[in-house]
């Protein structure tokens, strides 16, 4: 490596950068993939079936396992629709606009201590500006599609991410008050001490608020009005199809992913052992992730979609006050002697 | 006030969103009721109504009489008969086409049949690659019938009690 940099000389770090920008995307997209594929499993076995069991490698069907390459194979392959009324630019913007937020907060995501793309000291206000453009790309596409489904799945979209990112936010303030930090790594390295030291236990009713605005950000089910399929038939990309279908479809899942590893840092400990006894490392990090993943394929299998109104309900006269309300009992804990539950 | 108190934890302590999530998370360790297709197969009745055969007596005459009751009586007008004196005198089909398009496998024309000439067999899965494939004549009919005739024969005998 050093010998690399002296070859390089200045175009080291952008080079190196790239690099690690790689090795972070692509198991991000294969993770993707594969948790389509874990996503079918589980809500399948869920359903007393099987999930999909016949595609595999080299003429063994390995349970399916060459089901996401199948997938991403056709969807790569198949044409890419232009509705005559829609607006060219601004439709083919949109998925961009969708998935580049989803990818982009991944650069101050620590996997570990060391492993992270930019240590930066705001990373947690990086984060809330960042995954809140991603409704951009569900808006324009709604508007751009010139469709009425479209139209009605992006604003459904809107207001409720709208919403529930203030939930989401205050939720957040909660953990930087206890950390009194807006540093991912130093959020997780004072959360330090075995799995009951983590957030999740003083700033319960917050990891709860933020775990199901999580799963409304993401417009996953129960908060699936967006897509609605079976009211608005899929929402904000009905008319998209192949890979401009495919790129929102990795935007979904990378963001659940994301807001996964994000609930993992902020609550579980992120890549901390449970017991102080076992040594810290990647592992954890992963296992948390997988955790949280298969909560929101757990929800999706178990509840059914909420009506628009009740979101609304729940966001406004619900979450936010429950998250006022805890974080007042933090502050307020915070100036007594038993801060130190709070950290 | 104290069924205030009870609904205020019974709501956020989500007691109703765990219940439901038990019953899932049970079903994900049922064992699962899928049948593999192709590999596996379902049990069938003997009375299951499928593909049409037409069948000969065991010295190889065919059964079919002409009379177009199975022709009268079939709701979707699938069935068209033509019929002619054969040299021997009898009466019997000169065609004998069902249309399997139109067909809505309902089985009066084998309840109609007073010679068991007609019948529906197990077959489910056969298919057509072009248009006319599924229009089913005399011949084909009767080749369907020579195949599956021992499973036919047996079916009918296990039924046979029931009616």
């Amino acid at each position: 490596m050093e010998a690399m940099q002296q070859l390089l000389g200045p175009a080291w770090l952008p080079i190196w950068t790239l690099v690690k920008i790689v090795i972070i995307v692509l198991p991000l997209l294969i993770a993707v993939a594969y948790l389509t594929y874990a996503e079918r499993k589980v809500i399948g076995w869920m359903q007393v079936r099987m999930g999909p069991n016949r595609v595999g490698f080299f003429g063994y069907r390995l349970w399916g396992l060459g089901q996401p390459i199948a997938d991403a194979v056709k969807l790569m392959t198949k044409e890419i629709i232009l509705p005559t009324g829609a607006s060219k630019p601004l439709f083919l913007l949109a998925p961009v606009l969708s998935i580049a937020p989803a990818m982009a907060a991944w650069a101050v995501v620590p996997f570990t201590k060391d492993w992270v793309l930019a240590n930066v000291n705001a990373s947690l206000l990086y984060i809330m500006a960042i995954t809140s453009m991603g409704v951009y790309g569900v808006v324009l596409a709604g508007w751009a599609s010139n469709s009425k489904y479209a139209l009605l799945g992006a604003l459904r979209s809107a207001a409720q991410i709208v919403s529930y990112e203030i939930a989401m936010g205050f939720a957040l303030v909660g953990v930087l008050m206890s950390a009194q930090s807006l540093n991912l790594v130093d959020i997780v390295e004072h959360q330090a001490g075995g799995f009951w030291q983590w957030y999740w236990l003083p700033l319960f009713p917050l990891f709860l608020v933020y775990l199901i605005a999580g799963v409304a950000e993401t417009n996953r089910a129960p908060f699936d009005v967006a897509e609605g399929e079976s009211e608005i038939v899929a929402g904000f990309h009905v008319d998209y199809s192949g890979m401009a279908f495919a790129v929102f479809f990795l935007a979904e899942y990378a963001n659940m992913i994301l807001i996964a590893a994000l609930t993992s840092i902020m609550f579980l400990g992120g890549w901390l052992s449970p017991f102080p006894f076992l040594p810290d490392g990647f592992f954890w990090i992963a296992a948390k992730m997988s955790f949280v993943l298969f909560l929101f394929l757990w929800f999706r299998a178990t509840f059914p979609r909420y009506r628009y109104d009740q979101i609304m309900r729940l966001g406004w006269k619900v979450f936010i006050p429950v998250t006022l309300v805890w974080i007042l009992v933090v502050g307020g804990f915070m100036q007594t002697r038993l801060g130190y539950l709070f950290h | 006030m104290i069924t205030a108190i009870k609904r205020f934890f019974h709501t956020f302590l989500l007691i109703e969103l765990l219940k439901g999530m038990a019953v899932t998370g049970r079903h994900l360790f049922a064992r699962k009721i899928t049948i593999q297709y192709p590999d596996e197969r379902t049990p069938q009745s003997p009375r299951f109504r499928g593909l049409h055969a037409q069948r000969r007596y065991p010295n190889g005459e065919e059964r079919c009489i002409a009379c177009k009751l199975c022709e009268a009586v079939c709701p979707a007008m699938a069935i068209t008969i033509e019929s002619a004196q054969r040299e021997d005198g009898t009466r019997r089909t000169t065609r004998y086409d069902i249309d399997l398009t139109k067909c809505i496998f309902c089985g009066f024309c084998e309840e109609a049949c007073p010679v068991d000439a007609i019948v529906e067999t197990r077959i489910f899965d056969y298919h057509g690659e072009k248009r006319g494939d599924l229009y089913y004549t005399k011949e084909m009919l009767l080749a369907v019938g020579d195949k599956y005739e021992a499973q036919i024969a047996a079916d009918r005998a296990a039924d046979a009690p029931y009616r």
